[in-house]
């Protein structure tokens, strides 16, 4: 039945962007384009300052995402958590849409007697084990970060090994802002196999300043450079999420 | 798995509050808070006048997802692992809808609590009513997933294992929902989160680990190096090494498979304590010291010398019992002839 894909940005960060455009505004340009974005505050024993949340929050908001505020050692966990729910919240957006236009108006799963929901929800765990998944990662490497990275690392890692359970396939990319000598680098390109950062990682400088707006504009221009370049070989995923949830 | 790191928390039931579902009308008075985890909160409940265990949450999809696995347990014949439901419903409360379903109330310690409290003995006896249970679940084509202490309550009299939350449990093939890091064999770099009976029976490793370690550790290394370690460096695990060992490399096929080799590491041991007759054959000197250390759990695979070996040893521990018993007497009575001098005495 459904054969589209979901597409996630999973920014990872500690704290607020201070440079460049708002990442609350292409968060929300993300979102119309059917790209979801999820972040993650990463914090030691000290607290993040509610800027710092405000924005985190807002990002996630405005991207139709999730976010979580997590000390260092709970990452793996989260990034993991994280991604399943945003992908099953991106799902019942769509299961949703389908169900209004069957039961009309402003029928949406949670106006089903729980014996119905039950079925519709069978459905949605089926897709969400089943459903193509590309998720572009995005790491802040500015200098607070930089002694968090390994266990960032780390939880990436575990995040290959949860999502290599499904059955669908996954593409993952990985890019850390600020780079050296532009705002955003590329880590890894859209690849299957998240394992091959273990090699990359420990290599990375960190920098003083945090453009988290055109990082996740940049994230959002490797998905469209993705699609372009497949619509040349063949039409088949339309956007499905053109307005996800 | 996920708890206490959400950052919000979205809400909370006052105990003497009235829950009436909006779809079947029935209504639950709250009594207290049980437990709450990443997917929302326990309560006790009452309807009528007989106990209740309550799941609520805000996330109304969880519920029902958890739901459509209490529902196809019902259909595994004769396995109570889970608990049953009895409800599903929504509640319009004053922070908006919250879904919620009422089940079975399972009450008692959980499992490290219960072999604190009633003695390691136990512990063999609930891991092999945990692997019959499993064994129904897996042949049902579901795999349970988040396995830990926490989730095992130990009910009775008689003493029986259950699980209390079944929110991590997949159906076989699929990835698993929700994981504790420390009985997770991704985490350990000992294989995928891919919903396989291995998967169960890795984590029930790593519970037996967990009752000679209650604190658990974190993965230095990792790997089976790390796990071997501590298996060897404790009294009560090295016993069972063997199996240990085969559970965390997957090896296993299916649970009935490591409960047959966990009764034949354990029944030597077992079966001293019935015998009759003496005999003559002494242990092994490989197994002496470890006779020595415990007397419950024995590595011992041959079982063909065991009956005679067995009596023997019976009786030897009669004769040591009826020896120390004299001693203690008499200690106890000069004890008090001590005492009684003394209060001459003075």
């Amino acid at each position: 039945m459904y054969s589209g894909k979901i597409k996630q940005i999973l920014l990872i960060t500690d704290g607020c962007s201070n440079q460049g455009e708002d990442p609350v505004a292409i968060a929300a340009l993300s979102r119309e384009q059917g790209v979801t974005v999820n972040v993650i505050g990463v914090i030691d024993k000290d607290v993040i300052d509610d800027k710092g949340i405000k924005e985190i929050e807002g990002i996630s908001m405005s991207g139709g995402g999730v976010s979580q505020i997590v000390y260092a050692q709970q990452l793996s966990q989260t990034v993991q958590m994280v991604t399943r729910k945003a992908m099953t919240q991106t799902l019942q957006g769509v299961v949703n849409r389908e169900l209004t236009q069957i039961l009309g108006r402003s029928q949406t799963m949670d106006d089903l007697p729980p014996e119905k929901r039950g079925e519709v929800m069978e459905v949605v765990d089926e897709l969400g084990e089943t459903v193509d998944l590309e998720v572009m990662i995005l790491v802040d490497t500015s200098a607070s970060m930089k002694h968090k990275l390994p266990t960032v690392k780390e939880a990436l890692l575990d995040l290959s090994i949860s999502l290599n359970a499904r059955t669908g396939e996954n593409l993952f990319s990985v890019s850390v802002f600020p780079g050296k000598s532009s705002e955003v680098d590329k880590l890894l390109d859209w690849t299957p196999r998240l394992e091959k950062l273990s090699s990359i990682f420990p290599k990375l400088t960190t920098g003083g300043i945090t453009p988290t707006g055109p990082a996740i504009r940049e994230a959002l221009s490797s998905f469209n450079k993705k699609r372009s370049l497949r619509s040349l070989l063949s039409h088949d995923d339309e956007s499905f999420f053109e307005e996800s949830i | 798995m996920m708890m206490n790191h959400s950052s919000k928390n979205p809400f909370k039931v006052e105990p003497e509050t009235l829950i009436e579902g909006k779809w079947h009308k029935k209504q639950y008075k709250i009594i207290k808070e049980l437990g709450s985890g990443a997917n929302g909160i326990v309560y006790l409940a009452k309807l009528n006048s007989s106990y209740v265990a309550l799941k609520m949450s805000d996330n109304g999809m969880s519920i029902i997802s958890e739901v459509n696995v209490l529902k196809s347990f019902e259909k595994v014949q004769g396995s109570a692992l889970g608990p049953s439901l009895l409800d599903v419903d929504d509640w319009e409360g004053l922070k908006g809808r919250i879904s919620f379903y009422a089940m079975e109330y399972i009450q008692g310690p959980d499992l490290l609590t219960y072999i604190q409290e009633k003695g390691k003995v136990w512990t063999m006896v609930m891991i092999l009513q945990l692997l019959n249970d499993l064994d129904k679940l897996h042949k049902n084509g579901w795999v349970f997933g988040d396995l830990k202490p926490d989730n095992l309550i130990v009910t009775g009299p008689p003493a029986k294992i259950r699980c209390i939350d079944v929110g991590g449990t997949t159906i076989q093939g699929r990835a698993i929902k929700e994981f504790t890091e420390f009985f997770d064999r991704g985490y350990w770099g000992l294989g995928t989160r891919k919903a396989e009976p291995s998967y169960d029976l890795f984590s029930v490793a790593m519970i037996l680990i967990n009752t000679a370690y209650p604190k658990r550790f974190n993965k230095t290394s990792g790997g089976l190096t790390q796990l071997r370690e501590a298996i060897m460096k404790s009294n009560e695990l090295q016993p069972l090494e063997e199996v240990l060992i085969k559970a965390l490399k997957g090896d296993y096929a299916s649970a009935t498979q490591m409960r047959e080799q966990l009764l034949n590491l354990i029944n030597p041991s077992e079966r001293r304590v019935e015998r009759r007759e003496p005999l003559s054959p002494s242990p092994k000197p490989e197994n002496s010291s470890i006779s020595q250390r415990s007397q419950s759990v024995q590595r011992q695979n041959k079982t063909v010398q065991t009956a005679s070996r067995r009596t023997y040893i019976k009786n030897k521990h009669k004769k040591r019992g009826g020896w120390k018993e004299t001693i203690l007497i008499f200690v106890a009575l000069a004890l008090f002839y001590t005492l009684y001098i003394f209060g001459k005495l003075l």
